[in-house]
């Protein structure tokens, strides 16, 4: 690539890591607050206790505020399809835009409706009708994040379209297989339950904060005991489908689960690495140890990627060379090809497609055929096409790897979190614990950088691809200038800096309030 | 028909009118939305097909820009 079209995708990348990031700062918390709350009203519509009916008002009033500040920062990322990406947002077709246009629909309509019913509709409904708007609101956008989810896994995994080489775009020829991608299914639960998981964090931390200024105790006690247990169940899902997300990624992402480890090398019965510190300027095929150092348990990835404590796992030299099997778009087993391979058939799927709109100017039908026959031969490898050379396949293995290792160990921190939170909380010692209420305050950031870090890993694992295999960022970034996506980065940026500290500001002012008193 | 509509608007304005940090919310959306779509969209996020007319000029302009 040359200089100014690494600094276009670079900027335009950075521009969208920082808008999505932004975006999942509120998206989390919205997905386990709405089902918290809608538990705790649950419990007080079958009770008739005032006390819960003050307490859902209160992290109701919270999860507004997160709502409200976060709602349409998705938006962004739209705009920036059209405008920086381009080439992807053409490439995709229909199947991006229609997850994304259901998502729409649905948010538009319990926006509008259910959602004012839930902060209007106190003495103004029956309470039966005022419990159903709760669980549709925390149900509905749960629901809406499944479809941001699908179209995101689409491009992880690219299954049920068909390229059409007379307009470039992808059609979509089997909904289902978008839909039931398997790939899509455990990103939507991985990633709803890491919402759950945070958002109960959330209801931990700030009741610790009321403990421990002696303030509204059995409202924290109360909210604790409920959020811990949620929260527990929630992580363990968690990580359940963590161990599923890491066989779909071991299956269609081999290159992703190698950065991820930082293994250069595989093998059968490779261990999986605890904690350990990558050198620096290792690169691939260059013969030198990755590691500086490494705590690894043995056997480990071989059993997480395969489900077999010997089973094979590529590394990132083994795929350059093609000693590797994947799962392909349409669910076969298959065996690797060789980078270099991949990038001739890649570049022969390119001239082909530039023959056939050569051919169709012509009106010659039989090169026309030919040179669709080429593109289907080789469609599987077009993105490998705009490489120069393997290691430009290979994703940024630090980002990658210390990612994957902070989001465990802090998931792994989280969980005793959790269990803390539960047994003092039902054994009634939580408040004389001041040491684990500084604690569960302060995992409330600890769980925020986890849940980001888990995206992290999620995209900067897939690099260069903006659709595997088929686009890398290079080719699907507009004809704009580096300098106009910077100018766009920084007020975006300012934008963003304004929003957060109005939300961060008017969270602490209402949670210094705390709930109504009886 | 009218009855009910009637009791929809009254449920929102008195919605509205009882809000209270509620307020400070909406001036933020509103804030965000005009920034979004009267500042951002307009004068910074053009669409880059948008010069291409019709749906075969732009498949045209991306084919060249994926084969060249």
């Amino acid at each position: 690539m040359n200089t100014l079209l690494t600094a276009l995708v670079d900027w335009s990348r950075l521009q969208f890591a920082l808008t999505a990031m932004f975006h999942w700062c509120f998206v989390p918390l919205t997905l386990g607050l709405g089902i918290l709350v809608a538990i705790m009203e649950t419990i007080y519509v079958r009770t008739g206790n005032e006390f819960w009916k003050r307490t859902v008002k209160f992290w109701m009033k919270l999860f507004g505020i997160n709502f409200a500040i976060g709602v349409a920062t998705g938006l962004i990322l739209e705009f920036e399809f059209g405008t920086n990406w381009s080439n992807y947002s053409w490439f995709v077709g229909d199947i991006f835009g229609a997850p994304l246009a259901i998502e729409g629909i649905f948010a538009f309509f319990l926006e509008t409706t259910f959602l004012a019913v839930m902060f209007f509709g106190w003495n103004k409904v029956g309470k039966g009708f005022h419990l159903l708007s709760t669980w549709l609101v925390a149900i509905g956008t749960n629901l809406s994040a499944l479809w941001i989810l699908i179209a995101n896994s689409w491009m992880q995994y690219p299954a049920g379209m068909y390229f059409n080489p007379e307009t470039a775009r992808n059609e979509m020829v089997d909904i289902w297989a978008v839909v039931f991608s398997p790939v899509a299914m455990n990103k939507f639960t991985h990633t709803v339950f890491s919402g759950f998981t945070l958002a109960a964090v959330f209801m931990i931390g700030v009741s610790a904060w009321y403990l421990i200024k002696k303030r509204d105790q059995e409202f924290a006690i109360r909210s604790t005991k409920l959020a811990a247990l949620f929260g527990l169940v929630s992580a363990l899902l968690l990580v359940y489908t963590g161990d599923g997300s890491a066989v779909q990624v071991a299956q269609k992402q081999p290159m992703k689960l190698a950065a991820m480890e930082g293994l250069y090398r595989g093998g059968n019965g490779v261990a999986i690495t605890g904690i350990g510190v990558l050198k620096c300027d290792k690169k691939p095929m260059d013969g030198k140890d990755p590691m500086w150092f490494n705590l690894s348990v043995p056997k480990g990835l071989s059993w997480l990627a395969t489900g077999n404590i010997n089973g094979y796992v590529a590394g990132i030299e083994d795929i350059i060379e093609g000693n590797f099997q994947y799962v392909d778009r349409n669910g076969q087993q298959r065996q690797g090809l060789p980078m270099k391979e991949r990038m001739t058939r890649g570049k022969l799927a390119i001239a082909a497609l530039g023959d056939y709109q050569q051919a169709k100017k012509q009106s010659d039908t039989e090169a026309m055929l030919e040179a669709k026959t080429v593109l289907e031969e080789n469609f599987d490898h077009f993105g490998y096409g705009y490489l120069n050379k393997p290691e430009e396949a290979v994703p940024h293995i630090g980002l990658t790897f210390y990612t994957f290792h902070l989001m465990v160990l802090l998931g792994g921190f989280i969980i005793l979190v959790l269990i803390g939170s539960l047994w003092w909380s039902y054994r009634g010692r939580l408040e004389k614990q001041r040491w684990f209420l500084y604690v569960s305050m302060w995992s409330i950031l600890l769980v925020y950088i986890a849940s980001q870090a888990g995206w992290i890993v999620a995209e900067v694992g897939r690099q260069p691809w903006t659709i595997q295999d088929l686009l890398p960022a290079s080719a699907a970034v507009s004809g704009v200038s580096a300098g106009t996506v910077q100018t766009t980065f920084f007020i975006f940026l300012t934008l963003i800096g304004t929003l957060l500290i109005a939300e961060i500001s008017i969270m602490i002012k209402q949670i210094n309030k705390g709930p109504e008193k009886s | 028909m009218s009855h009910w509509i009637k009791r929809v608007y009254l449920f929102y304005l008195d919605g509205f009118k009882s809000m209270t940090v509620g307020k400070t919310l909406w001036v933020i959306i509103i804030a965000k939305l005009v920034v979004m779509f009267l500042i951002l969209k307009i004068f910074f996020f053009k669409d880059a097909l948008a010069d291409y007319k019709s749906p075969a000029d732009k498949s045209r302009h991306v084919i060249e820009q994926l084969t060249q």
